[in-house]
């Protein structure tokens, strides 16, 4: 009598692909602290850093909240941000520097780097030159736009006027405002201009040599070689951009206090945003509403906007950079 | 995964845990018996030694040696107590270091603005049994100076030197000229010193008008006209009070009579106002609303102290003239933070700088603000020049009044200021419905604030 061999079938896998022999449970469970214990850093991080503070940004949001005395107050914060004009002004401003500011810095760094790649001589001097303005402080470096950019006694607007032209109230005019800020973070642009650089002398250079043969021109090369090359640069570029103009706040307060010759003193408040609430981004209406207004709840309605509005961005990106790149 | 809700259980408790933080119960201010009331004699002995920490705004080597000489009086006068100091401590820093249990014994802060949160929400203490414990006389401080150090009856500050606001004129530019005394005279005159090119570009102003210039902020302009902010519930009054028109329509007509592209280009030409380049310094405007403290400035430029200049109070309303000798005041409060390691000691120390006649009298002399005492301002030892004396008038003057202490009273300000940006460019074609609409936000913001 034959004794019966039948076994089960080997467990198959989502895929199809015959799995290997199971762990045992034991096993599974050992490699799961495992994996915990070595990501314990990263999970505590997360949570400390990010979970806890969003956590209690959504909870002090549904209170009255001055720093000192809690009251939860529903929705009333929400709907009092949902009606200020300030909030949607400072949204706006905001918007602005993400849809203007960031590709006119992300395309002036990449046309500079371009320059310099294909620089035979004194690219060592340029690039230094380039470099040098993101080595200065962010205070000092606004504090000299504005003066360099004062309409009566500034030196742009006296060396246009050599031309006939009437320049700008640059920093006083609520047109010229954010164009003068782009300007200081195209001057400053110098760390994403290395980035490009570093990026684009990295392409393998036979690639454009074989496109060269093949009778490709220089838009050419660059839209079918260098572009989908540096793509990953150019997200990383893009995303980090655009978080920072979300977040953007010194330059933006500083220009305004400076050019507005404004002082906090007994009876006198600064106003931020002059001029005419043009410079006034939502990092810097939040921060006023948290610390000079002592209205916290309002503040952490402020605070999840802008992180909602980062969050969005980010998304829009991550799913553009990804199908140019499976384009690609 | 069980670590799952642990870890969610634990975060949440942590959320909720967080509005908690720096609740503690304070040591109780006025619960022993206190001192005699001049802070002298065997009680004064009784306290035991301790060392005090004080935190201030001054900043340069002149104010802080002012201000530790001030202090070296106490230590006199309280041998057993130390006194530390830190300079240059803005609101914000003393705030976060009361909520974190880490509060000074004694903070000074520059602004008023901040006074009503900090009385509401008790994060500095209420002075007032210690006040009576003590028998201190308030009536010696005037009444402006009483209004904005206490909210809603709670006093949780004490006036430490004040600040107050009036004219200053350029005798040279004036060509003979008396300063003005109302509001028309300020517009005759204005016209007649200022000096143009020939495209009109302004060359000399005669009085800027613009709500953005330097000092010319509301609060300071406001008392001219006798204008009111709050109602007595607290709700803004500018759109009611009809001072505050009268102030914007003829502050627009001089605006206007300058062209405000003119003036704008003017006014964002001139010098830093805490440079030597100062506008006033370098004789490009003739007449200038600014601080008592002004005076220190112009005695210590090496370029603007030979200039010959006059002060006097600021111009008012042509149809309220008991008002001429008033002005706007405000100034450098001290008190006792929640959470102050040595309250009664804390309280001795501010009694002492608020109070005492010999270290207001120290301190203004240093600094030359205006000492907030009567008895201070009468002292023979007190500094006072005629340009000097001229803000001791303003700041004693029955008329003369104060940006009441307001829960929201940085943003009300903010609303105000920017509403009155756009006046002045000509943005607003229906002057009561815009005022309306400044009423409107301060009043919804007050009520988001609980108010």
């Amino acid at each position: 009598m034959m004794a019966s061999t039948r076994t089960a079938p080997p467990r198959r896998r989502r895929g199809g692909a015959p799995s290997p022999a199971a762990p045992s449970p034991h096993r599974r469970r050992g490699e799961g602290a495992r994996a915990l214990l070595w990501l314990s850093p990263w999970i505590i991080g997360v949570a400390v850093f990010f979970v806890y503070p969003l956590l209690s940004t959504v909870y002090f949001s549904f209170h009255r909240y001055d720093l000192f005395t809690l009251e939860f107050v529903g929705l009333d914060n929400y709907r009092y941000a949902f009606s200020d004009a300030r909030v949607l002004q400072s949204a706006l401003n905001t918007l602005w520097l993400v849809v203007f500011m960031v590709p006119a810095q992300v395309l002036f760094a990449l046309g500079v780097a371009q320059l310099l790649a294909k620089l035979k001589r004194g690219g060592g001097i340029l690039r230094t030159i380039f470099y040098l303005p993101s080595l200065v402080p962010v205070v000092a470096g606004t504090v000299a736009f504005v003066y360099l950019l004062n309409p009566a006694t500034g030196p742009v607007n006296q060396v246009l006027a050599w031309f006939g032209i009437t320049g700008p109230d640059w920093f006083g005019s609520a047109a010229w405002a954010k164009p003068s800020l782009t300007l200081l973070a195209l001057w400053g642009a110098g760390n994403t201009i290395m980035i490009f650089l570093a990026a684009l002398l990295d392409v393998p250079r036979h690639l454009y040599e074989a496109a060269a043969i093949d009778g490709a021109g220089a838009w050419r090369q660059f839209r079918s070689i260098t572009l989908p090359m540096i793509s990953p640069v150019l997200m990383f570029s893009a995303v980090t951009g655009v978080i920072y103009a979300v977040q953007y706040f010194t330059q933006a307060m500083i220009a305004s206090r400076v050019a507005s010759g404004a002082t906090d003193s007994a009876g006198s408040t600064f106003t931020p945003g002059y001029p005419d609430g043009s410079l006034l981004t939502l990092p810097q209406h939040l921060f006023h509403t948290g610390f000079r207004d002592w209205s916290m709840g309002l503040a952490c309605v402020h605070a999840l906007l802008l992180f909602a509005v980062a969050m969005l961005f980010t998304l829009i990106l991550l799913r553009r950079f990804g199908k140019a790149e499976v384009a690609s | 995964m069980r670590f799952v809700p642990l870890a969610a259980a634990g975060l949440l408790a942590l959320s909720l845990t967080a509005c908690t933080a720096g609740k503690e119960a304070p040591p109780p201010l006025g619960a022993q018996p206190g001192p005699t009331a001049n802070g002298t004699g065997p009680a004064a002995d009784a306290l035991p030694p301790a060392t005090l920490e004080l935190w201030h705004g001054f900043s340069t080597d002149v104010e802080t040696k002012a201000f530790e000489e001030a202090v070296a009086g106490f230590t006199k006068k309280f041998p057993q107590i130390k006194v530390t100091m830190k300079k240059g401590v803005q609101d914000d820093r003393i705030t976060q270091a009361i909520r974190g249990g880490k509060a000074p014994d004694v903070a000074a802060s520059f602004t008023t603005d901040n006074v009503a949160q900090w009385c509401k929400s008790g994060a500095f203490q209420n002075l007032t049994p210690v006040i009576e414990q003590d028998g201190i006389d308030l009536g010696v401080l005037p009444a402006a100076s009483r209004a904005y150090t206490e909210f809603e009856g709670k006093r949780c500050m004490m006036p430490l030197l004040a600040d107050a606001y009036g004219l200053y004129y350029n005798k040279a530019l004036m060509k003979g000229a008396q300063p003005p005394k109302t509001l028309s005279e300020l517009t005759e005159l204005t016209k007649k010193l200022t000096v143009r090119d020939a495209d009109g570009n302004i060359e000399v102003a005669g009085f800027i008008p613009s709500f953005q210039y330097y000092e010319n902020s509301p609060s300071h302009l406001g008392p001219m006209v006798g204008a009111k902010w709050y109602n007595d519930d607290g709700t803004s009054a500018i759109g009611s009070d009809p001072a505050w028109k009268q102030l914007l329509r003829w502050q627009k007509e001089l605006v206007d009579w300058y062209g405000y592209d003119k003036l704008e280009k003017f006014r964002k030409g001139l010098g830093d106002e805490w440079g030597a380049e100062h506008p006033f310094f370098e004789g490009k405007v003739a007449m200038i609303l600014d601080g008592e403290w002004r005076n220190a400035m112009i005695a210590n430029d090496p370029d603007a102290k030979d200039m010959d200049y006059g002060t006097a109070p600021l111009p008012v309303a042509d149809d309220k003239p008991d008002l001429y000798g008033s002005g706007f005041t405000a100034g450098t409060v001290i008190g006792v933070p929640r959470g102050a390691a040595h309250p009664q000691h804390a309280w001795e120390l501010v009694k002492h700088l608020t109070t005492d006649t010999g270290s207001l009298v120290t301190l203004s002399n240093a600094l030359r603000n205006v000492p907030t005492t009567r008895a201070a301002m009468e002292h023979p030892d007190l500094a006072r020049d005629d340009d000097f004396a001229t803000f001791l008038g303003i700041f004693t003057h029955p008329k003369t009044s104060t940006l009441p202490a307001n829960v929201n009273s940085v943003f009300n300000q903010d609303a105000f200021s920017t509403f009155l940006t756009q006046w002045e460019k000509g943005a607003v074609k229906d002057l009561d419905a815009g005022l309306a609409g400044v009423d409107k936000r301060i009043d919804d913001k007050l009520k988001l604030s609980g108010g």
